[in-house]
């Protein structure tokens, strides 16, 4: 028990714990943004891993690491214009579109990926982000070392979180995109452009994924992998339920998973071989699992989600 | 009710729709149509379901394109398809169903679109000014704090007529905006009407209600398939003119023949129902039904009549008291079990809880009976006998419909209900519940409900009526009792007893010469 609260008291533990919760950030925070409007997007897992591939090899190819988060960006927000234009403008079905690109934007990188660079055996390397030590705040003990010696990106998401906030439920633009999320017919009938404003919200929330993707070349790690986004979209589609799509609450469930999995690992490393390493691999989606039923008994789904706006229909 | 007529209407002509024309495939919605309004007139839409008002208003606010013609406010042509250009112009719509979203608050609701999208704060000061002083100046009270899902639906249509004074609107389109409402919120609504009216607002008010029409339009206009087959000053016409504009023939208006009630079929004795935090929603409530005659229920909605609906219907169970039928017993609370006991059961809720929209007409009018030996062999359904039986019945009912294979959802308001009858009448049962029969349906569609629930009684079924309409409840019922919080009040009998008091016992109110009938 006493090893247990001593890596539970380490900086290490905790600046991990950000880390990992970085790319659920953007991705909870995206996802929330496309839900709030009114649209499902199951392209998050695909979009994601775009995203890191993109950013990657903008890098790779010597560009800068910002112009590789921009460009991660970029393309996430080509995907959520092709999402929106199935799922805004013709009302097709959001689930099935949602997995078409998850399909579509996963292949289509490993594609790219191996005809830009089709001889390598060892993926490629690139320098990625430093940490960035906010002055002052960092020379505390522990503390400082924890919280405030970041990758730029993990600042990024903390900022982010408040900015999405504040624009939902402060001003007239999230007031339309909530509305339009609750009732089209209402957003409508008020001169709202629906369309427009479901589409918008769509690309936005699909840059941010894209970004939540690149996090992990850039910044995480120094490569891009086949397979590394790892269902990482798939537990920010839970997340965004766990937090009654509400941004502060989002930012809340994402660190708790991180902390499950940040455990994980550490006890992974420590622990005597008579429980199967498996077992400490499934433990942050079994905790995450019973956060959400506990959590989610109460969400209130925005009142047309999934529910396609057709004009002069009823 | 006061006329309005006395109000000097002016011959500014506000707005005009010049030969608008609407196909929806091959249906002609909209046929040529011309229509003026002038300020402070209120000028009153009259039609059927399917007649074409919605579908006029619609294109008007910019909801739908008109394939011919043209809308003219103030002088000025507005460009087709543009709810925000209508609202520019300053018309206003108060929809039939509320276009108010549920999780946001009224203050949201009403100023959503009227600050710049890209702001980056809103001014919620000022707009609760402006609310406030609209709220006062027009009686329309609403606590703009308020999630709009908390709201009565009273208080949900408040919202809305705020939400186009709050534009500024100079025009008011209210499509039948008193089919929800109960009548006391009739009354306050009609004192909010003439207050916009004075302040030179004006009004197209929608309505297939004929009363109300006469009561507050200054001029009618009567819409049928589509096309202005009527058009005058409201006190140059009488209902009976208009009713027949409307349907295109003469309606028999069914009358109830005095007979005498027969045995006791069904009792009610002390019967509770709790809801949430053991909320009485049915309190101690009993009644009889007899044999030949219609018992009806008046109340105010949300005071147990569904409770009371979904007891007779096998989907609530008793806390207390006990629900008998004569010659079976205790009745259990199953849906099969109650249809299997010869209980006719006429939902409130068609759409819902009655019809499968996206469904055949045979396969709903089989939905109760399917598993009888009549339509079904070793678990095989019998097409050829269901077919039968759905043509037999689609015709004994007069339900238009493009065949029995044409999906339900498809069908009018007016015959997705003659379809619940043709399922439950044609089975003759003895009893009958019978829960807002008429909700939504037009003069037509009403007149043919009554008279087959009459025929009904004629051959000596109890039917239990819960309505809200109560010149319904008056012309139909033998006997009438008042539900209210949960409680059934004695017998009353609908002769002796004035619309006034009625309303009185509906809000809780004793009746100090209580006479039991």
């Amino acid at each position: 028990m006493g090893d247990f609260l001593d890596f539970i008291l380490t900086a290490g533990f905790w600046a991990a714990t950000l880390r990992m919760a970085t790319p659920l950030i953007f991705g909870t925070i995206g996802e929330l943004v496309c839900e709030r409007s009114g649209v499902l997007n199951l392209g998050i897992e695909g979009i994601m891993t775009a995203g890191s591939m993109a950013g990657w090899m903008w890098v790779y190819q010597g560009g800068d690491l910002w112009g590789g988060v921009l460009f991660a960006a970029f393309v996430g927000a080509l995907f959520g214009l092709l999402h929106s234009l199935f799922t805004v403008y013709l009302g097709l079905s959001q689930h099935v579109t949602g997995l078409g690109i998850t399909m579509l934007a996963s292949s289509l990188s490993y594609f790219v990926f191996r005809m830009m660079l089709p001889n390598v055996t060892t993926p490629p390397k690139i320098v990625p982000f430093e940490s960035y030590a906010v002055p002052v705040l960092s020379e505390l003990p522990v503390v400082g070392e924890a919280l405030f010696v970041q990758s730029p990106l993990t600042w990024l998401a903390l900022v982010l979180v408040f900015v999405v906030g504040y624009v939902l439920f402060r001003t007239p633009l999230g007031l339309a995109i909530r509305m339009v999320g609750e009732n089209p017919m209402a957003a409508e009938a008020q001169g709202l452009n629906v369309h427009l404003v479901r589409s918008g919200a769509v690309i936005f929330g699909s840059a941010l994924m894209a970004v939540g993707g690149t996090f992990l070349t850039l910044s995480a790690f120094d490569a891009f992998y086949i397979g590394m986004t790892n269902g990482r979209g798939w537990i920010c589609i839970a997340l965004v339920v766990f937090a009654s799509w509400r941004p502060g609450k989002a930012l809340f469930g994402a660190l708790l998973f991180a902390v499950f999995d940040a455990l994980q690992m550490r006890v992974q490393q420590q622990a005597s071989s008579a429980i199967p390493y498996q077992f400490y691999l499934m433990a942050p989606y079994v905790l995450s699992i019973v956060a959400l039923i506990i959590m989610s008994r109460r969400a209130a789904y925005p009142k047309a989600l999934l529910v396609p706006f057709r004009r002069g229909e009823r | 009710m006061l006329h309005l007529k006395d109000n000097a209407v002016s011959q500014k002509t506000v707005l005009s729709l010049n030969n608008i024309s609407k196909y929806f495939g091959p249906l002609l919605a909209n046929d040529a149509i011309n229509l003026s309004l002038a300020e402070g007139e209120v000028l009153a839409l009259l039609g059927e379901n399917g007649a074409g008002k919605t579908t006029l208003m619609n294109i008007l606010f910019g909801h739908y394109v008109a394939d011919a013609g043209t809308v003219t406010a103030f002088d000025e042509e507005l460009p087709p398809g543009k709810p925000r250009a209508a609202i520019d112009a300053g018309v206003g719509m108060v929809h039939q169903h509320f276009t108010l979203a549920e999780n946001l608050t009224v203050l949201e609701n009403i100023t959503l679109g009227t600050e710049p999208l890209w702001g980056v704060r809103q001014y919620q000061s000022r707009a609760l000014a402006k609310l406030n002083q609209l709220s006062t100046e027009f009686g329309l009270e609403v606590n703009p704090r308020a999630l709009v899902r908390d709201l009565s639906v009273g208080e949900m249509q408040r919202v809305e007529i705020l939400k186009a004074l709050y534009r500024d609107a100079r025009i008011l389109i209210m499509d039948e905006p008193t089919a929800v409402l109960t009548p006391p919120e009739v009354d306050s609504l009609f004192a909010t009407l003439r207050q916009l009216i004075k302040s030179g607002l004006a009004v197209i008010f929608i309505s297939h209600k004929l009363g109300e029409v006469m009561a507050i339009s200054d001029r009618v206009a009567v819409l049928r398939s589509g096309k202005v087959v009527l058009e005058a000053e409201t006190q140059a016409t009488s209902r009976e003119a208009l009713a027949e504009a409307m349907v295109g023939r003469k309606i028999p208006e069914p009358k109830r023949v005095p007979q005498d009630a027969g045995e006791a079929l069904l009792s009610l004795d002390q019967v509770t129902v709790l809801g949430a935090h053991h909320k009485r929603l049915l309190d101690r409530a009993s009644l009889t039904l007899h044999a030949g005659e219609i018992v009806g229920i008046a109340g105010v909605s949300g005071n147990g009549q569904a409770q009371l609906a979904d007891l007779l219907s096998g989907l609530q169970t008793l806390a207390e008291g006990h629900m008998t039928l004569r010659d079976h017993g205790e009745l259990k609370p199953n849906p099969a079990h109650m249809v299997k006991q010869g209980i006719g059961r006429i939902v409130e809720d068609r759409n819902g809880l009655g019809l499968i929209g996206d469904m055949t007409i045979t396969e709903n009018l089989a939905s109760e009976n399917y598993k009888s030996r009549e339509f079904s062999r070793l678990g095989f359904l019998r097409f050829n006998a269901l077919q039968r039986y759905a043509r037999e019945l689609i015709e004994a009912f007069d339900v238009r419909c493009p065949g029995i294979s044409a999906q339900v959802r498809k069908l009018s308001g007016g015959n997705m209900q003659k379809l619940v009858l043709a399922r439950v009448l044609s089975k003759e049962p003895m009893v009958i519940l019978a829960h807002q029969p008429t909700w939504g349906l037009d003069v037509g569609a009403t007149a043919y409900v009554h008279e087959q629930l009459l025929a009904a009684r004629q051959r000596g079924a109890g039917i239990l009526l819960i309505s809200e309409d109560l010149d319904e409840l008056l012309e139909l019922s033998d006997r009438i009792q008042v539900i209210y919080h949960g409680q059934l009040s004695e017998s009353l009998d609908p002769d002796n007893i004035s619309l006034q008091e009625l309303g009185l016992l509906m809000s809780g109110q004793q009746r100090s010469d209580s006479q039991a009938a």
